[in-house]
């Protein structure tokens, strides 16, 4: 039974919401997926996949004119026992595994990195540890690319903290064997002069589980695409995201969950909190239900609370369904603000404001970060989130 | 004892490009243990006093005073004078997306009381508070007035009216849109706190009805921005008979 439902909830002056109009996921992108970055035209902006971006601040990731500099991204990984890391060259047959590049940048990067890293839990180990892998930027330009491989049954934590400043671009695949479950967590805490652009491609083994949480608080722009695709039965995955748009800030989060295969899972929950002048979010939630993917269960959400005047969101849930045979499919996207009579509500009850906006942020926030799972970066969280709020008027 | 003063109160509001004086010299005192009611026809600006008092930032004073045992309310903030001790159970109470009831109302009293109440006992007040306004348990998981229906909200406002305790509490048509079930219900919440002698209610309703349930020392007619008969309980029934029209006809256009 298919069941397909889009609910615009409370579009307000503040934010906007648009709703794709039917076009397929496959074309409606330029070129085709390729690791060339010559077959990627430079984009002019007007393109469906880059009309929200503002290229101008790409620092030329776009148009080839962004040399990699020596010393300019420095990466630690920090893994349990039993945990192969490797840096390998680019001839290595697992890199690119768990999916093409879709955009220019994306293959420029993939054309462009000199060493690549990749991390593998061997079948059936089970860590109690999270892996850590620190990117820090050290002012430069970077391409990279990183590989993280779980073995059947194996299952691990990978936490990808960026900080610091950086021209990056940069691709991850993550590839899980059957059975295997794997629970990743990116943190974007860079610095406000930042630029990151990535492609993340899961591929998801039988009965394998992949779990996400994207999570987004720095950088003058972050474009990131999470793209999920099922290697066989039985997959599930569920793609968590936050992000924290302040003043000039430009976020992007482009999803695409390819139901490829029979009877597997989806569930995808971004939220995002803007304030100031020019803070500008943009959300593409893409579900493909191809016609052999039976079975199919799916559903997208995108929710944005808008804190002050002059902050925009652009949110797009788009679900193509080739079957009927399917379990469920559904999505929503809704944009709210934080007002004037919300803040007099709560501070006639005597909360001072800033405690009000908190209460309201972290209330927002506090489903998804509850689910994250490693104690630290909870609490940085929130911690994160009561900072950006201090910085609001 | 906790006394409000009101003394010449002047209060304009901007609209449509043009400032528009809505109180135009509003006198009053509501002693701790009394309940005053408020009556006055549509637009007469029984809302904007209430507001006022709280402190909303559409409306500005022009001109007067108002005291709570002899400290300026229009120095504070907003949640200043909640926490000085005055509450306004709203009209039209908002939304606020991603917080609970219970987170709401335990924030709350923590600004009001000036620590965290002590989580068993504050879970049984709140429970029972709850149970005697006839509301569901699964309600203080429920978002703050997300899809509340309109007897919801009420009850809802007063319900925080039980648990903050105020010196001053101002209800600003608590009555309007609720059936006579509900209507009895937050009646009795109002009552409650009114018998514990230590709350001074300003009871702000266009209709009589609630009169019946809630029984007023004072009634002070409003029109054109100023009270312009007070009586007592009686006055009532004279506006339950003959209207507001000889208010609005005569006296209050000077």
């Amino acid at each position: 039974m298919a069941e397909a439902q889009n609910i615009p909830v409370g579009s307000t002056t503040a934010g906007q919401i648009a709703v794709a109009a039917e076009s397929t996921v496959a074309t409606r992108m330029s070129a085709p997926p390729s690791f060339d970055v010559a077959d990627f035209p430079v984009p002019h902006g007007r393109e469906e996949e880059w009309r929200f971006t503002p290229l101008e601040r790409l620092r030329g990731l776009h148009d080839g004119t962004a040399i990699a500099t020596d010393g300019g991204l420095k990466v630690d990984v920090d893994a349990p026992e039993g945990v192969i890391v490797e840096t390998v060259g680019r001839d290595d047959a697992r890199l690119g595994k768990a999916g093409t590049p879709v955009d220019r940048i994306a293959a420029q990067a993939y054309s462009a990195f000199e060493k690549a890293g990749v991390i593998t839990v061997p079948k059936e180990t089970v860590l109690t540890e999270p892996i850590r892998i620190a990117v820090h930027g050290e002012g430069g330009i970077a391409y990279a690319h990183q590989v993280v491989e779980l073995g059947a049954f194996a299952e691990a934590v990978v936490v990808i903290d960026h900080t610091g400043d950086a021209v990056l671009a940069a691709n991850v695949d993550y590839i899980l064997g059957d059975g295997a479950k794997l629970t990743v967590v990116s943190v974007q805490d860079w610095d406000d002069k930042a630029v990151h652009v990535g492609q993340h491609n899961a591929l998801i083994g039988r009965d394998a589980t992949f779990k996400s949480f994207v999570v987004t608080f720095g950088g003058d722009l972050v474009r990131l695409h999470p793209r999920v695709a099922y290697a066989g039965t039985g997959g599930e995955a569920e793609l968590f995201g936050l992000y924290f748009t302040d003043a000039g800030q430009h976020q992007e989060h482009r999803l695409l969950v390819d139901h490829n295969t029979p009877h597997c899972k989806s569930n995808v929950a971004y939220k995002g909190a803007l304030q100031g002048e020019g803070a500008h979010a943009v959300w593409i939630g893409d579900v493909l239900i191809e016609a052999k993917a039976e079975g199919t269960d799916t559903y997208e959400m995108n929710r944005n609370l808008v804190l002050t005047d002059g902050a925009r969101v652009d949110s797009v849930p788009n679900l193509e369904i080739e079957t009927g045979e399917i379990v469920g499919a559904g999505h929503a996207s809704a944009t709210g603000r934080f007002d004037d009579e919300q803040l007099f509500y709560l501070m006639a009850r005597g909360i001072p404001a800033d405690e009000a906006r908190r209460l309201v942020v972290r209330g927002f926030f506090a489903e998804l970060v509850q689910q994250i799972g490693v104690d630290d970066i909870e609490e940085r969280l929130l911690v994160k989130i009561d900072e950006e709020l201090e910085a609001t008027v | 004892m906790a006394t409000l003063e009101i003394h010449d109160l002047h209060v304009t509001v901007e609209a449509d490009n043009a400032t528009k004086e809505i109180l135009k010299g509003v006198d009053l005192t509501v002693k701790q243990g009394e309940t005053h009611a408020i009556m006055g026809p549509n637009g007469s600006g029984k809302s904007t006093l209430a507001y006022s008092l709280a402190g909303h930032p559409k409306y500005t004073i022009t001109g007067g005073t108002v005291t709570l045992d002899g400290e300026d309310v229009l120095e504070m903030s907003v949640d200043e004078r909640a926490r000085a001790g005055l509450f306004l159970a709203m009209q039209y109470p908002v939304e606020i997306p991603g917080v609970s009831v219970s987170n709401f109302l335990r924030t709350s009293a923590t600004a009001i009381r000036g620590e965290a109440p002590k989580l068993r006992t504050w879970v049984k007040e709140v429970k029972e508070t709850m149970q005697r306004l006839n509301m569901d348990p699964a309600f203080a998981e429920r978002n703050v007035n997300e899809g509340f229906s309109g007897g919801e909200k009420k009850r809802h406002e007063i319900l925080q009216l039980e648990l903050l305790k105020p010196k001053i509490a101002v209800l600003d048509e608590t009555d309007s849109g609720l059936d006579v079930d509900a209507l009895r219900i937050v009646s009795e919440g109002v009552n409650r706190v009114r018998e514990t002698g230590e709350v001074g209610t300003l009871l702000i309703t266009h209709y009589t009805r609630i009169l019946r349930y809630i029984k007023p020392d004072f009634v002070h007619v409003f029109s054109g921005g100023r009270i312009v008969e007070s009586g007592g309980a009686e006055l009532a029934d004279k506006l339950e008979n003959e209207g507001y029209e000889v208010y609005t006809k005569g006296g209050a256009s000077a």
